[in-house]
């Protein structure tokens, strides 16, 4: 454009001006596009939110990160397909910086019964100060006492299964399994604590003993069912997984998006269906701008028609028109996500939906929605808007650059 | 109102372009809320039904307290006399009587943990797919035949087959150990993980016998036809219960408070996200309605000039918005409606879905709810938004002086 001797700097001068030559006007404008921009931000985060708290608790509810069996026991987790315990190699391996925590587990199916009552179980045998910061049964002890030791013989029992066992602290129970000899073993336990969990199926699900009274129990000397493995970045996993499965050869080392297929095909579909909504918003809005623009090139025949008459290239008044619009476009963008991040800001303590407990169980939702905010949806949210917002003002800066001078200025 | 009317009307073609785009905004959302509402609360339906199919009914009669905390004890005396009374005296399609019990399930070299169900093999199919979906083998012959069939996961986990024998062990309604052993004639795969990983099913005189229940039961399983008749069966249901025997009946939403709570908040979401739509589709029109005064400053100096009192303006304005928004919420809601309709009748199935749903004996296709609310809700909503924006400009015609009005440009 520099053909015309017009400067782009005369140009942003111009299109900014002429945008608060209609101050309402704009300012209805810039308030669709914020609050739309907003609506996608903050969606966004309250979504992600979901999903994070999903992908969170699974990995807490002892999945972990990374976790390694004996070849067949994904398949049929049951005592025959346990594993020896990690041998100098991969214990070498797991005690790596790059590794924050790491629990072997017993973990066979059992009935735990009570003078009252019986109920179907997993009975999980832990290192219980091995599983901080690896799965939420460390913090998750409200009556009673947590474990101490591998070698400590007390039982774990969730809220829920507690209650339906009408069994407390310090009350008896047995429980029953199957033995590394096929045979019924059964063990009576004392109720060392009662864990809260988010939900009541790990509640129900889930009791836990030292790791040696398990074993010893079960008959499996030193063996355990899995390793589980916490890392500081559940995204990148290439280097940890690559060393273990070098340490442990002849053993299933799986990440957790193998160990949790569905959890990862569930954010990816809710994920499209944002983005879908995004582009439903934007269209929305898109309406009210190709509208608004059309509206100040009319009114504004007369002008155009003139600076046409004075040498101004039909070009030039496309891109200024464009420029207008890209302005608009980023004020609003810039008020929009101020607005997101203050509402998010606000929300920061969580929502609370503990009226809709049982529901948000049953996809794996706890009781309180905290947002999250992932810089990919922020930017694929503004990009949209500002790349298909130019797109949808081709048409009115087109129109403007299409008058005949005389026509135009005579017009009134 | 006659000349106004006129008026608004042809004041909304002046400028064609303009009032197609906005009618086109206000067709968009509409339409898309149309079909999203429709959808959605057909999803719903077909959620509950799905759900209450496989395995819980839609009604249950149990002692007062059993669904929160199912003890052995809590049961209902004599139920199946109770069942043949509700079966003789409502309009139940179908009733059934369970018990459940909880047994360590053992084959020759594996044991879990496993619920087991006493139920009665000729009703059970009408409150239940699991009979129709025995994969191996047959589903139980008669009331008091001793036999079982199990769920496909458990059956696996414990190595068991067709032939095969099973031991239970548990303790029965009284507290004493309730032990059998019997043969596996049939295993289901019911779709759901839980039940398949999980339920043991027998006939309930055998079940009866074996846990030390008399003639007692846990559940009396009631269908009505339809869903939406679960109200009325329940009344008359209600009516047939002995009185002061601590017996109740209570419907899904009771039995299963969690599918409920799940539609309320997915419920409350959704209106989250339509609202915001209808929010920015309100402002991104907001400006039509406001330009189309601002530019006719000078013609309603003259109307006022003439006689025209602020009041007949402001009217007049508003009645444009209004026919504006009208126009096209009708484009719309008739866009809407025809998708909807489309798929009401022919189904919208997702790729996958079907095909793992008819597996299972369930209807695999999402047909939207085509119900006056469902199909003007979304309108009704934008309407109330566009209405109040409407406004907006026709209360700046009160501030109009007619001489400084006909001289603005």
């Amino acid at each position: 454009m520099t053909g015309t001797g017009l400067s782009l700097s005369l140009l942003t001068t111009l299109a900014w001006r002429n945008l608060w030559r209609q101050r309402r006007r704009t300012a209805v404008m810039l308030v669709a596009i914020a609050l739309g921009v907003w609506s996608m931000v903050t969606l966004a985060a309250l979504y992600r939110g979901l999903f994070e708290q999903q992908l969170r608790s699974a990995i807490l509810n002892l999945t972990g990160h990374i976790q390694i069996h004996a070849p067949k026991y994904r398949d049929d987790p049951t005592i025959e397909h346990s594993m020896p315990a990690p041998d100098a190699i991969l214990l070498a391996a797991l005690n790596q910086p790059d590794i924050d925590a790491w629990a072997p587990r017993v973990r066979v199916p059992g009935v735990i019964s009570s003078e009252r009552e019986s109920a179907g179980i997993t009975l999980i045998g832990i290192d219980p100060s091995a599983e901080h910061g690896l799965s939420f049964i460390p913090t998750a002890v409200t009556s009673g006492r947590y474990l101490d030791s591998t070698g400590d013989n007390g039982l774990l029992l969730g809220r829920e299964l507690a209650a339906r066992l009408e069994t407390g602290v310090g009350k008896r129970v047995v429980v029953m399994s199957q033995d590394a000899d096929n045979q019924i073993a059964d063990r009576g336990f004392r109720v060392a604590g009662i864990f809260d969990a988010e939900g009541e199926s790990e509640e129900t699900a889930y009791v836990f003993t030292g790791l040696h009274v398990a074993q010893a129990m079960l008959k499996l000397d030193s063996k355990i069912s899995e390793i589980a493995v916490m890392t500081p970045d559940r995204d990148h996993l290439a280097v940890q997984l690559a060393r273990l499965r070098a340490a442990a050869p002849g053993f299933e080392v799986e990440p957790w998006t193998v160990v949790q297929p569905l959890l990862v095909l569930t954010v990816r579909i809710s994920e499209i269906m944002m983005y879908i909504w995004f582009a439903v918003v934007f269209l929305a809005m898109s309406f009210g701008l190709v509208n608004t623009l059309l509206m100040a090139v009319f009114e504004r025949t007369r002008e155009i028609g003139l600076f046409q008459a004075l040498g101004m290239k039909p070009g030039f008044i496309t891109i200024q028109v464009l420029v207008e619009s890209v302005m608009l476009l980023a004020v609003g963008l810039l008020v929009g996500n101020a607005a997101s991040w203050a509402s998010i800001a606000w929300l920061h303590d969580g929502i609370d939906l503990s009226r809709f407990a049982k529901g948000m169980e049953m996809v794996g939702y706890g009781t309180h929605l905290f947002p999250y905010v992932a810089a990919r949806d922020v930017v694929t949210a503004n990009l949209l808007v500002i790349v298909l917002g130019i797109v949808a003002s081709l048409y009115p800066a087109y129109r403007a650059s299409r008058y005949v001078p005389v026509e135009a200025i005579t017009r009134t | 109102m006659g000349i106004t009317l006129r008026l608004a009307w042809r004041n909304l073609w002046r400028h064609s372009r303009r009032t197609w785009l906005t009618v086109s905004a206000i067709a968009f959302a509409a339409a898309l809320l149309v079909f999203m509402i429709t959808l959605q609360l057909g999803a719903y339906d077909m959620i509950i039904d799905v759900t209450l199919r496989v395995f819980p009914g839609q009604m249950q009669v149990q002692h007062e307290g059993y669904n929160d905390k199912p003890k052995m004890r809590s049961t209902i005396p004599d139920a199946d006399v109770l069942a043949q009374r509700i079966r003789q005296h409502t309009a139940a399609s179908a009733v059934a009587v369970r018990g459940f019990g909880f047994a360590l399930a053992s084959s020759r070299d594996r044991s879990y943990g496993a619920q087991v169900v006493g139920v009665q093999p000729q009703y059970e199919g009408g409150v239940s797919t699991i009979p129709r979906l025995v994969e191996s083998g047959r589903y139980l012959s008669t009331e008091r035949a001793e036999e079982v069939v199990l769920g496909e996961a458990l059956a696996r986990n414990l190595r068991l087959k067709v032939g095969g024998e099973l031991t239970l062990l548990g303790s029965g309604k009284d507290g004493s150990m309730a032990a059998t052993v019997l043969p596996v004639v049939g295993i289901f795969r019911s779709g759901s993980p839980e039940i398949d990983r999980n339920m043991i099913e027998m006939p309930l005189a055998t079940f009866q016998d074996v846990f030390g229940m008399g003639g007692d039961a846990h559940a009396i399983v009631i269908d009505s036809p339809d869903l939406k008749q679960v109200p009325q069966v329940l009344a008359e249901v209600q009516s047939l219960l002995p009185s002061g025997a601590d017996i109740v009946v209570l419907p899904w939403q009771k039995l299963m408070p969690g599918l409920e709570q799940l539609i309320r908040v997915d419920m409350t979401s959704a209106w989250f996200t339509y609202l915001s739509l209808i929010v920015v589709v309100t402002f991104s029109i907001l400006n039509t309605f406001v330009m189309s005064v601002m530019e006719r400053t000078r013609e309603f100096g003259i109307m006022l000039a003439l006689g025209a009192t602020p009041g007949t303006i402001g009217r007049l304005v508003v009645l444009e918005s209004v026919l504006l928004t009208l126009i096209g919420l009708a484009i719309g809601l008739a866009l809407g409606t025809g998708v909807s309709f489309y798929y009401f009748v022919n189904g919208l199935a997702f790729p996958g879905l079907k095909e793992l749903y008819a597996q299972y004996g369930l209807p695999g296709t999402l047909h939207p709810q085509i119900s006056p609310v469902a199909l003007l809700l979304g309108p009704a909503a934008i309407l109330v938004f566009t209405s109040i924006a409407a406004l907006y400009p026709a209360l700046r015609i009160r501030k109009l002086q007619p001489v400084d009005a006909i001289h603005a440009i």
